[in-house]
């Protein structure tokens, strides 16, 4: 071996401090548990002393036995397989979850249990909303941004071992925010239910998350910045800017669970509805176009079908998408023109929306025969569709008049689950697809014919939920809005909930097709990573220190 | 605080922000259509189709 550099026998310093770190979290959370008098705070307080502590010990051991140093002439892939694994494992739980819940509003009494809160729907639902968005989402980003800032900027994840934090840290946020919810810990901001200390802890993640794709960028060999970061970037700065100001909140003790908003009434709704719709804007289609501007032409093997069309893209999409919170308000204490306001920004959406899904469909222009041959590329250009049809969906139900039907009824869980189901899902399983093979040194995957059945299975699954739920929302939006010849309303509002029951079950089973296509996907990924590797793989040289001139 | 009254602000965060985002979505436009960056936007559309999924860092 001609290692010509001798590393000092010493533990890097990225390493130290995050052990540091980790030492005094640890013996905070002691002392936090120990003075609270507050049950529910003590619960989480145990949750983090364990968290803590089996860190620290871990990096103890990591710390001596030199496994945390960090060679510039790899890329750190570990923590993107670890994030595969995570994605996969809280997809499938979220996915659950949902499953369950959508089984308990066609069947009400299912694990209902008046003396014990823990399984009822009203705590069952934001973990259902929060596992699939965040914990399935966000490792999906997360995982997905660092293999492709790294890829496309020629560098090593920059921080060292502090990747590695953002991951167990985005972890321990799930479980703290999951386990919140079953206790009944929440502060009653949808897609923002954790509470201040859990929120703090966010916070701190992702700043680091920020810092360690920044710094990657900073050392980038590439002069350009490939799109794709671009809309990652986005997507990082803007979360942290929503989340931190939609959290702002008054803690009622330092060792109390509970906080009240430094927002109120209307103020307070329009903060939250600019957040809850930016967490769509951002986390929800910035980040996920980030995905798509890579894997869709690594896939086709065709660049971008234009790029100068994806920059105009991405600053029409990031200017506009920022107003459109409004139209959440229609019809409440929130001013007209501000409604107004969220309206027709919402109908400008249409325009980059548009313009990104036809440049991601037309990168497969010459390709188009691997939609016959490839389920994966097939599965990613059904999710950019899915992009066009609900991005089209949604600025139509913003319009008022659409929206005095539409709004609090079933249509919007149908539009939402089209998005989310349609285009976040698949196109991150098709990402997921992508990467399995290249990062446990595949040549392919298991079986394309699973994946065929699990794109149909799925596909058929997101047609049957989207369809049940235009089917209710309308019909409820109707009998809502419904006067007798003497004006008063003619349905009780259970008599709305009864006729709903075919298309909740419908929609119940539509879940479950998509769940087993999930299910599917978690067997066939195991099954390539046992795959005996090929040798030339198997082979690779280690990388030379010297840089290239 | 006499002349700062709610008119100001509003109509100088309508038409201030306007402007100043319409100049910004201008420069954001040019920066894509301009000729010469178009070299570059050619060898950056190429970034994904290299062949590096390889865990070795590519000079």
């Amino acid at each position: 071996m001609n290692h010509s550099i001798t590393e000092p026998d010493r533990a890097p310093l990225d390493a130290v401090l995050l052990y540091v770190l980790t030492g005094l979290l640890a013996l905070g959370a002691i002392f936090a548990t120990a003075f609270s008098d507050d049950r529910l705070f003590r619960f989480h307080g145990y949750l983090l002393i364990a968290a803590f502590t089996l860190a620290f010990a871990l990096l103890t051991v990591a710390m001596s036995s030199g496994r945390l140093r960090s060679p510039p002439g790899r890329y750190a892939d570990g923590v993107i397989r670890a994030g595969v694994i995570a994605t996969m494992f809280w997809g499938v739980v979220g996915l659950l979850v949902g499953v369950v819940i959508a089984a308990q509003l066609a069947w009400p009494n299912l694990m209902y249990f008046p003396e014990h809160g823990w399984l009822n729907f009203g705590r069952l639902r934001p973990l259902h909303t929060s596992g699939v968005i965040f914990a399935f989402g966000g490792n999906a980003l997360i995982a997905t941004s660092f293999y492709v800032v790294q890829r496309t900027s020629k560098a090593r994840l920059a921080g060292g071992v502090w990747p590695w934090f953002v991951f167990w840290g985005y972890q321990l946020f799930i479980v703290l925010a999951a386990t919140g919810y079953l206790a009944g810990i929440t502060q009653s901001r949808e897609y923002a239910e954790p509470e201040w200390y859990v929120d703090l802890w966010l916070t701190v993640v992702w700043v680091a998350y920020l810092l360690v794709f920044l710094g990657t960028l900073w050392k980038r060999k590439e002069p350009h910045i490939y799109v794709a970061n671009w809309f990652y970037l986005a997507f990082i700065v803007t979360i942290a800017l929503l989340h931190v100001i939609n959290n702002l909140a008054m803690p009622v003790g330092a060792l109390h669970h509970r906080s009240y908003s430094l927002f109120a009434g209307v103020q307070d709704a329009l903060t939250q509805w600019w957040y809850g719709h930016n967490a769509v804007g951002f986390f929800l289609t910035a980040g996920f176009l980030g995905m798509m501007y890579y894997f869709v032409p690594k896939r086709a093997e065709r660049p971008v079908y234009s790029y100068r069309l994806s920059i105009v893209h991405f600053w029409s999409l990031i200017f506009i998408y920022i107003w459109a919170g409004p139209h959440h308000l229609h019809y409440t204490a929130l001013p007209q023109w501000t409604q107004t306001l969220g309206m027709t920004f919402s109908i400008m959406l249409w325009m980059p929306s548009w313009g990104g899904m036809i440049n991601g469909l037309m990168t497969l222009s010459g390709a188009w025969d691997k939609l016959r041959t490839d389920p994966v590329i097939r599965m990613m250009v059904v999710a950019i569709a899915f992009y066009g049809m609900s991005t089209f969906e949604g600025p139509l139900m913003s319009i008022r008049a659409v929206n005095s039907l539409s709004h609090y009824t079933d249509w919007t869980i149908g539009h939402v689950h089209s998005g989310a189901l349609g285009w976040v899902g698949f196109i991150s399983f098709g990402a997921m697809y992508c990467m399995v093979p290249w990062l446990w040194k595949k040549d392919r995957l298991y079986s394309n014919q699973l994946v065929e059945w699990h794109f149909w299975i799925a596909t058929t699954g997101i047609l049957l939920y989207i369809c049940a739920m235009w089917v209710s929302g309308i019909m409820e939006g109707l009998m809502w809005r419904e006067y007798t010849s003497q004006g008063f309303l003619a349905n009780a509002f259970v008599e709305t909930v009864a006729a709903k029951h075919v298309e909740n079950v419908i929609r119940m089973v539509g879940g479950l097709m998509y769940l087993s296509g999930a299910l599917i996907m978690s067997y066939n990924l195991w099954r390539t990573v046992r795959l005996p590797s090929p040798v030339s793989a198997a082979t690779t040289p280690a990388p030379s220190l010297i840089p290239a001139e | 605080m006499s002349g700062l009254t709610y008119e100001t602000v509003a109509m100088f965060a309508q038409q201030g922000g306007t402007l100043y985002f319409a100049a910004i979505f201008a420069a954001g436009v040019a920066y894509a259509l301009w000729p010469k960056n178009g070299e570059a936007f050619r060898r950056a559309s190429m970034l994904p189709l290299e062949k590096d999924e390889d865990d070795n860092v590519q000079a």
